[in-house]
């Protein structure tokens, strides 16, 4: 990586003249069929005041800075980005759990940012979460059955108050929990088994959309694939369709249609996962999936690392146009000026590869940074034993 | 739904017996900081099958607690004697006999006379009712208005809450015995409700303080998020999810506050504002006692020992219901 | 050798019972060499490192038996005293979360030079111009100016440079390195790694990397060590793990990566939790979870299995599993 990489692209200048027509976001439906959730320049910025009485804003924290993306029916869209990118901002706006100070979010076409009362509530139903950390996420006075039926008290449409048991112990079920343990409070489980309570609760009320924040992070290594294999069968059998937010690039990637990378606020690329994986055309994508650890020591001689330097910028200064150009080693004196949209970049415009998508950058161009997919293949010799038994049931069960 | 998962009960049942445990032990060797986030720590073991909520665990720790058990006995017994004093003394505390007046222990009058004559066994028995009442209506009081106020602003923040923590601020400024002697003096009931007032009025601060810090702290805890995403009502998170996980720390200082209200109402007393005679009361007997000191100790010491036992015993007890409510601390 | 663990044990005394945290571990590490201890939480495998470093809560937590060689002392035999000068002279650690290993109320220059001060009895000033080259040395960019800085003005991955920089400054011959690059973001993890990585080449230390991450492992180390359960159940070199692990367990972790070409597929997973410490299964303690366990496995405990001149497991069907693949 080089200066002269840039340089070939000085030329591309016009990519954000040609693009400036276009609604900036994402353009092709994905999955077939309408989205089902369209975001449109979401924005959350924390006022920073001063003086004690009287209070004057000095400035704002950009936590979230225009962020776009559709979200089609059945698909799973996974948001990745570092701390304090804002990952974690949007997917608590897209559950009311935040207001967003700027923006739309529109469900089946209708704006939900500005409702309240009875019309929030219904909506509320088709929007669920799932939180990171199963310790703080369910209630410890409260039996699991309690957890889990809670949904139905605050909605008593849903389950006439007779079925609601049989329904928690259908849920329970379905997450892989034994029904019985109905009665139990959420102390005696481990990290896993709360996460799949945590997961019953968010399916209770039978969401079209499940927002999931970081929800294997906080688990144990052997018992993440467990969690993750859960997440992918109720997609498909609920046909769910899932924001999936998380760091770990790998289980984004597995678990995902589309990939959307954060930074500083913002969506600076996003396509499927082919698209960003293997031919990511943003810098900061590229930086992110090098820095990526490889569990393949062979692959130690074959990466090359882009190691960014320097920090993230505060979010309460965010650098003028570009605001990856402080850490980029493309950047040139446009990426000062020009804000990049994210869009098909001019130069990528005519190419007939998945660098054919939209990325936020001035001087996008399609580069492999992740070693080639059969490096990472186990090789299976013939006899190899069957895939794997569907595992995703009772924890500490033998199918 | 889909089909049944194949879920074997006999593993299932002690995997999860041990999880709780297992899990909390985990936590406890290589992410010490996450401990904190596991209430009921280590406790996760038990008898499989049987559910266990945080306040059965802190019971069954409070009941192995020999600090518990002495504090808890003689809080009892505190309790029995002020409600029924006729059981262990069969005299009156007002039927005083001058002639008698600072004699000592004699056959039947074990702690011997007052400088009136009265008989300070009695004397000492009846004066639990006044502690006791003093601390348990003061402790209700201060309680009910501190947590109901601190919860509120905690939880809902804003203007209410900047009121509420400057109001706290003015409230702390005032001296204790200071602000006693001017209230009270006015005052010319010899009821134990004067006294209970006024610690309400001094003492709610305190508690709201607990309360609140106690209420943000939960609030941040993502059960609360998750029923906010659900559409819970205001109710809801707080009588449901909120208070039922803040109120460990108010019941903690509560209970250690009730040992020191009591000895408030001995002060105030002593000094003369609080209960008056011809009230029955630890403090006015001191007081009494007090210019005697060096001819008849006992006047003195009886009362002045029931009063730190008595006192003793609700901070002990304040001390094991922290250590049960609280296992992060051990 | 460095340093040797031989057979250590280690004992939580709870409420509910004696946890066996670490149950026989035995592994080494020579001059300039990365040693990975791989596990879960609850493996034993931050247990194992306390023990070494001597920083281990007694009680509730007891060294019950084994020895720690480090150049050919036992550790354990030693004085508190003797002790402490090995700590930090000689071995140093670096912990995940920086910020709460750094006191807040003094600066990094003042933290970094009080440990040429108390160790090496250098002046004020010559402690604070060796601060700054250490800070020069970890590439904290202006260091000159930012040594008199507190903890929270730095980035979490200076701060973990920091960390580094205080670890190396009295040149031990051991470091470790308790999941070091953790609480960071991926592109922060990257740097980090490399200037430890780098510092160790050029110091010829020893360091033991103790991390739950395959990945960081792969990058950095030359050995691993597999935890499971307070015992190693594997050591190898780390190219041969890759390519053929001979225990199930680490088999079953190496599956459950997400691998490019399973996408859409169903995920490898181990099955059932990790165990409870308090009641650490008979026999094998993996055996609950293994799909490859037999009779024995749930009878005897298996031993350190040789299975080539620098590989061991503690299967009892470890050539099953290094064939089978």
């Amino acid at each position: 990586m080089s200066a002269d990489h840039a340089g070939r692209h000085g030329t591309s200048a016009g990519s954000v003249l040609l693009s400036e027509g276009r609604e900036p976001g994402p353009a092709r439906p994905h999955a077939g069929g309408d989205p089902i959730l369209e975001v449109r320049g979401l924005a959350k910025h924390y006022p920073l005041t001063q003086g004690i009485l009287f209070k004057k804003q000095i400035g704002a924290v950009k936590a979230v800075d225009g962020v776009d993306f559709d979200l089609a029916e059945g698909e799973t869209l996974g948001i990745v980005g570092e701390s304090g990118c804002g990952k974690s901002t949007v997917a608590k706006m897209l559950v009311h759990l935040e207001p967003p100070t700027g923006g739309a979010i529109r469900y089946k076409g209708e704006d939900v940012t500005q409702l309240s009362g009875r019309a929030l509530k219904a909506v509320r139903r088709n929007i669920q979460m799932v939180f990171q950390d199963p310790y703080t996420s369910l209630n410890p006075r409260m039996t699991v059955g309690d957890i889990i039926g809670e949904p139905y008290e605050i909605h008593p449409e849903v389950a006439p108050r007779g079925s609601r048991r049989q329904k928690v112990q259908d849920l329970l079920d379905v997450v892989g929990l034994n029904p019985e343990y109905i009665n139990r409070y959420p102390h005696q489980f481990s990290g896993g088994q709360r996460q799949r309570i945590g997961i019953a609760r968010g399916l209770a009320l039978n969401p079209e959309i499940i927002v999931a924040d970081e929800p294997v992070s906080a688990l144990d290594v052997s018992v993440q694939a467990q969690v993750v294999n859960l997440l992918d069968r109720l997609q498909a059998e609920f046909s769910l369709s899932f924001v999936f937010i998380a760091h770990d690039l790998s289980i984004v990637r597995h678990i995902s249609d589309r990939v959307g990378v954060m930074y500083l606020g913002r969506i600076v690329e996003i396509g499927t996962d082919e698209e960003i994986y293997d031919h990511p055309t943003h810098p900061y994508t590229q930086a992110l999936l090098s820095a990526v650890p490889v569990p393949d020591p062979a692959a130690r001689e074959y990466r090359e690392r882009i190691i960014l330097h320097g920090d993230v910028p505060s979010p309460a200064a965010i650098p003028s146009g570009c605001r990856f150009r402080t850490r980029c080693w493309k950047a040139q004196e446009r990426c000062a000026l020009e804000v990049p949209l994210l869009a098909v970049p001019a130069a990528l415009r005519d190419v007939r590869t998945p660098a054919r998508h939209d990325s936020a950058c001035h001087f996008a161009e399609d580069t492999r940074v992740v070693p080639p997919a059969g490096l990472l293949e186990t090789p299976e010799p013939e006899d190899a034993p069957p895939p794997p038994p569907r595992d995703d049931g009772e924890e500490g069960t033998t199918p | 739904m889909p089909e049944p998962q194949p879920w074997d009960d006999a593993a299932g049942g002690g995997a999860i017996s041990g999880a709780g445990a297992g899990g909390a032990m985990d936590l406890a060797m290589d992410e010490g900081a996450t401990l904190e986030k596991t209430p009921g720590g280590p406790g996760g073991t038990g008898p499989a099958g049987k559910p266990r909520s945080l306040w059965s665990d802190a019971w069954r720790d409070l009941r192995r607690n020999p600090v518990f058990i002495i504090s808890g006995l003689i809080i009892l017994f505190l309790v029995v004697i002020s409600i029924w004093p006729s059981l262990i003394t069969s005299l009156d505390p007002l039927d005083c006999d001058l002639a008698k007046a600072q004699e000592g222990s004699q056959p039947g009058h074990p702690f011997g006379f007052d400088g009136q004559g009265c008989d300070v066994y009695t004397r000492t028995v009846y004066g639990a009712r006044t502690s006791v009442t003093v601390g348990v209506c003061a402790t209700l009081g201060v309680s009910l208005l501190g947590g109901v106020t601190g919860g509120l602003a905690g939880f809902f923040g804003g203007t209410w809450d900047a009121l509420l923590s400057r109001l706290t601020d003015v409230f702390f400024g005032i001296p204790v015995v200071l602000g006693g002697l001017v209230f009270l003096s006015v005052v010319t009931s010899s009821t134990v409700w004067p006294v209970i007032g006024f610690i309400v009025l001094l003492g709610w601060p305190q508690i709201a303080r607990i309360a609140r810090g106690s209420v943000i702290t939960v609030k941040q805890n993502d059960y609360v998020q998750a029923a906010r995403a659900l559409g819970a009502s205001h109710s809801r998170m707080l009588l449901r999810h909120i208070a039922p996980n803040a109120i460990a720390p108010v019941i903690v200082v509560a209970t250690i506050a009730l040992g020191t209200y009591i000895s408030l109402e001995a002060t105030l007393s002593y000094l003369g504002v609080g209960l008056k005679p011809p009230a029955v009361s630890w403090g006015i007997d001191i007081s009494a006692a007090s210019p005697y000191i060096r001819n008849a100790p006992h006047m003195l010491l009886w009362p002045a020992a029931a009063l730190a036992v008595t006192v003793l015993a609700f901070i002990m007890l304040g001390d094991a219901v922290r250590d049960a409510l609280d296992p992060k601390l051990r | 050798m460095l340093l040797e663990v031989r057979d250590l044990h280690v004992e939580f005394h709870t409420r509910d019972g004696v946890a066996k945290a670490v149950n026989g571990v035995n592994y080494s590490v020579a001059e300039g060499e990365t040693l990975a201890v791989l596990g879960e939480s609850g493996s034993g495998k931050s247990v194992t490192a306390q023990a070494i470093m001597g920083i281990l809560d007694t009680p509730p937590g007891r060294i019950s038996g084994g020895e720690i060689l480090f150049k050919d002392r036992d550790l354990l035999k030693l004085g508190a005293d003797e002790r402490r000068t090995v700590r930090g002279r000689e071995m140093a650690m670096i912990f995940q979360d920086a910020l709460s290993s750094l006191n807040p109320v003094l600066s990094v220059g003042d933290q970094l030079g009080e440990m040429f001060v108390v160790h090496r009895g250098m002046s004020r000033k010559d402690a604070r111009a060796k601060a700054v080259e250490l800070m020069d040395r970890v590439r904290i960019p202006a260091a000159r100016e930012r040594v008199g800085d507190f903890p929270h003005q730095f980035s979490g991955g200076m701060r973990q440079r920091i960390m580094i920089a205080m670890a190396m400054a009295l040149e031990p011959s051991l470091i470790i390195a308790d999941e070091p690059t953790t609480a960071l973001d991926v592109t922060v993890q990257a740097q980090v790694m490399d200037l430890l990585a780098e510092l160790q080449r050029e110091l010829d230390m020893g360091l033991i990397l103790i991390t739950h991450d395959l990945g960081v492992v792969a990058d950095v180390a030359d050995k691993i060590a597999v935890m499971y359960a307070g015992r190693i159940v594997e050591t190898s070199p780390v190219h041969a793990i890759y390519e053929a692990p001979a225990h199930p367990y680490t088999k079953g972790l190496l599956r459950s990566i997400p691998r490019l070409d399973q996408k859409g597929q169903e995920l490898y997973a181990i099955k059932g939790l990790p165990p409870n410490l308090l009641h650490i299964p008979p026999g094998c303690a993996f055996h609950p979870r293994c799909p490859q366990a037999r009779e024995v496995c749930r009878t005897d405990v298996p031993p350190l299995y040789t299975v080539d001149a620098e590989r061991r497991s503690a299967c009892h069907f470890w050539k099953e599993t290094l064939d089978e693949r």
